[in-house]
């Protein structure tokens, strides 16, 4: 068997094939970002969470430093218990905010961490204590018409 | 009786298609069988695949280059609008990954390679090369209908995958280089909605399956073409068309499951 230009050919296109599927992964793709390892989970109950979705950013001061990895009711207190892992390089004193922001007027909500004062750091596995629910549309505006109601 | 003979008519087709779908059947679970002679002679699939893959190639990467540049521009008037022409580069990057990178990768393979699959294996039936080789012992479904088979499940995903790699440049070419989105911007926000195993790895798996549907139908098209100049020629069209049709129903199915509820 000898090699002919027939496999340098076949060769090329399986290499380029290969190399298009890579930089699908690390320059399209958010593959070069995950660290799987180096990250520590939290968990946060909130009464309502609006459109929050597994894989949401998790945001402190604008900046990514995780994901929400899984959303479930909590059968024990009727409140959604968020679970997050964050990255190790960051770390959040224990009377940290988490609040559901939304991005824009009407882009995807996010876990906004507003850091508080204390010097004991939330460990893996920890709760946020303090929590803001996601701001409910319907909420708001049935707020709005008893208020104006009121007044008059 | 008209009435009497539109039946006959119909009964007759409903009985030749399903012979015909049990033929197919049959057809494809012998290709699988002799599967493992080709890629012994692994040089066989070679072969096929520069004819199939290779000689695809400049058609994938243009098409790839010019739909990614057409969305770009679109993307961007529509975005405008709404003043978030950041979310270009998401905008083009994911609907190339899950939808138009497989999707129209496999409609052009099915007409550029799939059409020339039937021709020359209907060819090779027409001219009785098929049949010389029974006569000589050769198996034709090994020899000739599995090494093409692989070659094209092989080559497919890495067309789709070069047609989606290309899209993103050429997104890229109009969005940041002619109109001047901020290139920032168009990087980060791609690389924020772009999951790899949700959306590059599921788009992989459908190029995957529409390459299986492609070749499979041309090749029992090339080998069930009437022996004939007429025949070859009816052969190649119904390759075109069915696995154009099988493409489209084959993704809405994939999609349905893929990417229900999260």
């Amino acid at each position: 068997m000898e090699r002919t230009t027939l496999d340098l050919w076949v060769g090329a296109f399986v290499v380029a094939g290969l190399g298009a599927l890579v930089v699908l992964a690390l320059k399209v793709g958010n593959l070069s970002t995950y660290n799987v390892s180096e990250s520590y989970v939290l968990q946060a109950h909130f009464t309502n969470v609006g459109g929050l979705k597994p894989t949401a950013s998790v945001r402190s001061s604008g900046v990514l430093v995780g994901r929400v990895t899984s959303i479930v009711l909590d059968t024990e207190r009727y409140e959604a218990r968020v679970t997050m892992s964050i990255d190790k390089r960051y770390q959040f004193p224990k009377d940290t905010f988490a609040n559901i922001l939304t991005s824009g007027l009407l882009g995807e909500q996010y876990i906004g961490l507003l850091p508080g004062g204390d010097d004991v750091m939330l460990a893996s596995g920890d709760e946020f204590k303090k929590t803001q629910s996601a701001v409910v549309l319907e909420d708001l505006i049935g707020k709005f018409f008893t208020s104006t109601a009121d007044a008059k | 009786m008209p009435i009497v003979k539109s039946l006959r008519v119909i009964g007759n087709r409903t009985v030749n298609a399903v012979w015909r779908t049990g033929y197919a059947t049959r057809f494809f679970v012998m290709t699988l069988f002799y599967s493992g002679p080709s890629f012994k002679r692994f040089r066989l699939i070679v072969k096929e695949m520069f004819s199939s893959g290779v000689m695809s190639l400049i058609i994938i990467l243009v098409a790839g280059m010019f739909v990614g540049m057409v969305l770009g521009l679109q993307g961007y008037e529509t975005l405008k609008r709404y003043g978030s022409e950041s979310a270009l580069g998401s905008l083009v990057a994911l609907s190339l990954v899950r939808e138009l990178g497989p999707v129209l990768a496999a409609l052009l393979f099915a007409s550029r390679a799939g059409s020339a699959m039937t021709a020359e294996i209907g060819l090779m039936k027409a001219t009785e090369q098929i049949a010389a080789m029974e006569m000589m012992a050769v198996n034709p479904i090994a020899r000739v209908v599995a090494p093409r088979f692989w070659a094209g499940v092989i080559s497919m995903p890495l067309l789709a995958a070069m047609f989606s790699a290309m899209g993103v440049f050429g997104g890229y070419v109009v969005g940041v280089v002619i109109i001047g989105v901020d290139e920032g911007s168009f990087w980060s926000q791609m690389q924020a909605s772009v999951d790899f195993q949700h959306d590059v790895l599921n788009g992989v798996i459908k190029s995957f399956v529409f390459g299986l549907a492609v070749t499979a139908i041309a090749l029992f098209e090339g080998y069930d073409a009437p022996p004939t100049a007429e025949g070859v020629s009816g052969a190649t069209t119904r390759t075109v068309v069915q696995s154009s049709l099988a493409i489209l129903m084959l993704d809405f199915i994939l999609t349905a499951f893929m990417f229900q509820g999260a």
